[in-house]
């Protein structure tokens, strides 16, 4: 049986969502998207040239991805709600990535702000995933408040520093029932993977890719890693022990036994 | 509080001693230290840190590159009037040259507005002489209700505002504020504004937290190379734009450090900067403030502005030009005199050829008014 995540209504068999910030030009985001076969890619508005007087970065999308728009930008619950509203209007779909960011030196997300304007989207039959700092509690009221999923980051955006939110996000995989994608902060693919063994429904990368000299097989490799540990997951990981275990214990004499013949 | 504090805590130190002092293990080890202080700054500022310039650039290259990804971000400049109250000794505008004054009607600005949006630009640069009287809030408010019909982004280089009219002109759809100090040292200041409300020190310096204030997203600092001690002068520089981060984290901040060229007029440049410092002081800059937005004037070559992309740039004007109505508005010649020359010329397309070939990707719109 496929192992698809579903979302909004829509099935997703890749679980590597991929940002489009950073590349060196948008022939290379293509063809690393290509590469990756990306199937949820996010654009912040922002940079949607809607009346493409030039190249239109949503031209490099491959046709068959959902667009998540995102509110980059946004400082408060009302402008996240009116850039998602701009975008709907737009054509970018009805997926929305809310991000509400007023510090700009760790591009933390403002965890109320992105509660209300969650609150406010889901009731206008968006498809909501915030991206916010992981704490249980918030996450329970995104749940209660209609989001489809949520989007903890893993460390600040763009720092590729890793996985060093991992306690707080096991927990909330642990408790809640939506998908939880770990957005922001994933340098390396071994990250990726470690997210998803830990159970999470997808992970978002961007800077780790495009800044690559490689963004090519660098989506690749990420692609590889998400498959990896979203099948180790399925497969279930053995416990960790403290001490050395043989790999027969029980029927190990038998080999002895052959080692005699 | 304001920045001023912090500048009175430094400016009767012996900083040339300082920098002269800063041994080469401490210019090194400023490159990858956690400590984002003054004393980082200085190291990095240093003599003995010319010796390290190769390796600082890697770091510089990698903290950009982190930070801003391999894009940059193209603007043009658009002058609306060259009326000016002041008589600043190296400005082609100066009130006492005597050069034909010109403001754009609101028809002149839509001929300009539609020629540069038909470059694919869309993020714009307006700019006036310091008159408030020829060019007041009222008409740059008039002007951005044409402008936002063809541009994202709509930042002002105006003479310095109140905070009210910041909101207001903010409100209008102004999203950013660029405001040089041109030079941070009061006496130099004193001496080379010679005359008019610029000679206001304080009101000038100020003026980005009243835009900040006023709600201003985007606050572009900078200083004339060549009116002082480069090494002092961007230290200021550098303290000032950190200043403005810590103050208001949600409010974009970015630097310029311009030198100075000829122009009409016979003021000798009294300090020189050569290319070399040129780099340096863009690498201290990006390793001292990782975030911050740094962009490159045309009045540099454009083999020079090449070479100095990858150490920390993030932001360019392409297309650009310094005159009133420069792009489509033929004033009765003799005398539609350039604010300065431009060394780089060239077109946007241009300019995106350029970036593309060295592995950048122009970033024409990354804004949107909401």
């Amino acid at each position: 049986m496929a192992d698809l995540l579903s979302i909004g209504g829509k099935a997703i068999s890749n679980r590597l969502f991929i940002g489009t910030g950073k590349f060196s030009s948008y022939q290379l985001m293509k063809d690393a998207l290509e590469s990756a076969q990306a199937e949820v890619v996010t654009v912040a508005l922002r940079r949607v040239d809607i009346g493409s007087k030039a190249d239109n970065i949503l031209d490099y999308i491959p046709k068959k991805s959902i667009i998540m728009p995102n509110t980059s930008g946004a400082r408060n619950a009302d402008e996240a709600v009116r850039i998602a509203r701009l975008a709907k209007a737009s054509g970018a779909g009805n997926w929305i990535k809310i991000e509400v960011i007023q510090d700009n030196k760790y591009l933390l997300p403002d965890n109320l702000e992105t509660l209300k304007a969650t609150e406010i989207l889901a009731k206008e039959d968006f498809v909501v995933l915030p991206y916010m700092s992981p704490d249980l509690s918030i996450a329970r009221r995104l749940v209660d408040a209609g989001a489809a999923a949520v989007m903890p980051l893993g460390s600040p955006i763009g720092s590729s520093r890793g996985l060093k939110t991992k306690e707080l996000i096991e927990i909330i995989v642990n408790e809640i029932k939506i998908p939880v994608i770990v957005d922001a902060g994933l340098g390396r693919p071994s990250e990726a993977c470690e997210c998803m063994e830990i159970g999470c429904a997808a992970v978002l990368v961007n800077t780790a890719i495009a800044i690559s000299s490689d963004p090519v097989n660098m989506a690749r490799a990420f692609k590889e890693a998400v498959d990896a540990g979203r099948r180790a997951y399925l497969a279930g990981l053995t416990p960790v022990d403290k001490y050395a275990n043989p790999s027969s214990p029980l029927t190990g004499f038998l080999r002895d036994g052959f080692a005699h013949l | 509080m304001s920045y001023y504090e912090v500048y009175k805590k430094y400016k009767n130190l012996p900083l040339e001693k300082i920098l002269n002092d800063v041994s080469s293990q401490a210019a090194k080890s400023a490159i990858d230290t956690q400590v984002q202080d003054e004393n980082q700054l200085l190291a990095l500022l240093s003599p003995a840190a010319e010796n390290n310039l190769e390796e600082m650039a890697q770091s510089a290259c990698r903290l950009t590159q982190m930070h801003f990804g391999k894009t940059i971000q193209l603007y043009t400049p658009m002058y609306l009037s060259n009326y000016c109250d002041n008589q600043c000794a190296y400005c082609g505008f100066n009130a006492k040259n005597n050069v034909a004054r010109m403001r754009l009607s609101l028809e002149g600005v839509k001929k300009e507005a539609a020629f540069i949006s038909s470059t694919g630009l869309e993020h714009i640069l307006i700019l006036t002489g310091e008159s408030r009287k020829e060019s007041p809030p009222a008409y740059i408010k008039e002007c951005v209700r044409i402008l936002k019909k063809y541009f994202s982004s709509i930042s002002i280089e105006i003479y310095p505002l109140m905070e009210k009219e910041y909101a207001g002109i903010i409100e209008e759809g102004v999203d950013g504020l660029t405001i040089y100090q041109e030079v941070y040292d009061e006496a130099i200041y004193e001496k080379v504004h010679k005359a008019g409300p610029k000679k206001d020190y304080l009101f000038r310096l100020n003026a980005p937290e009243r835009a900040a204030k006023g709600g201003i997203r985007n606050i572009n600092v900078g200083v004339l190379l060549g009116l002082n001690d480069w090494r002092r002068e961007v230290f200021f520089m550098g303290l000032h734009a950190k200043y403005l981060q810590d103050k208001f984290p949600d409010v974009e901040i970015g630097a310029s450090m311009p030198r100075l060229r000829p122009h009409p007029g016979d003021f000798k440049i009294p300090c020189n900067v050569s290319d070399r410092n040129i780099a340096q002081i863009i690498i201290a800059l990006r390793i001292f403030l990782p975030r911050l937005g740094l962009s490159l004037s045309t009045r540099e070559s454009s083999q020079l502005r090449e070479n100095l992309l990858p150490l920390g740039i993030t932001r360019m004007s392409a297309g650009s030009s310094t005159k009133v109505g420069g792009h489509t508005i033929e004033f009765p010649e003799m005398s539609n005199p350039p604010q300065f020359e431009i060394s780089d010329t060239r077109s946007v397309v241009e300019i995106k050829e350029m970036l593309a070939r060295k592995g950048y990707q122009p970033v024409l719109k990354d804004w949107l008014r909401i």
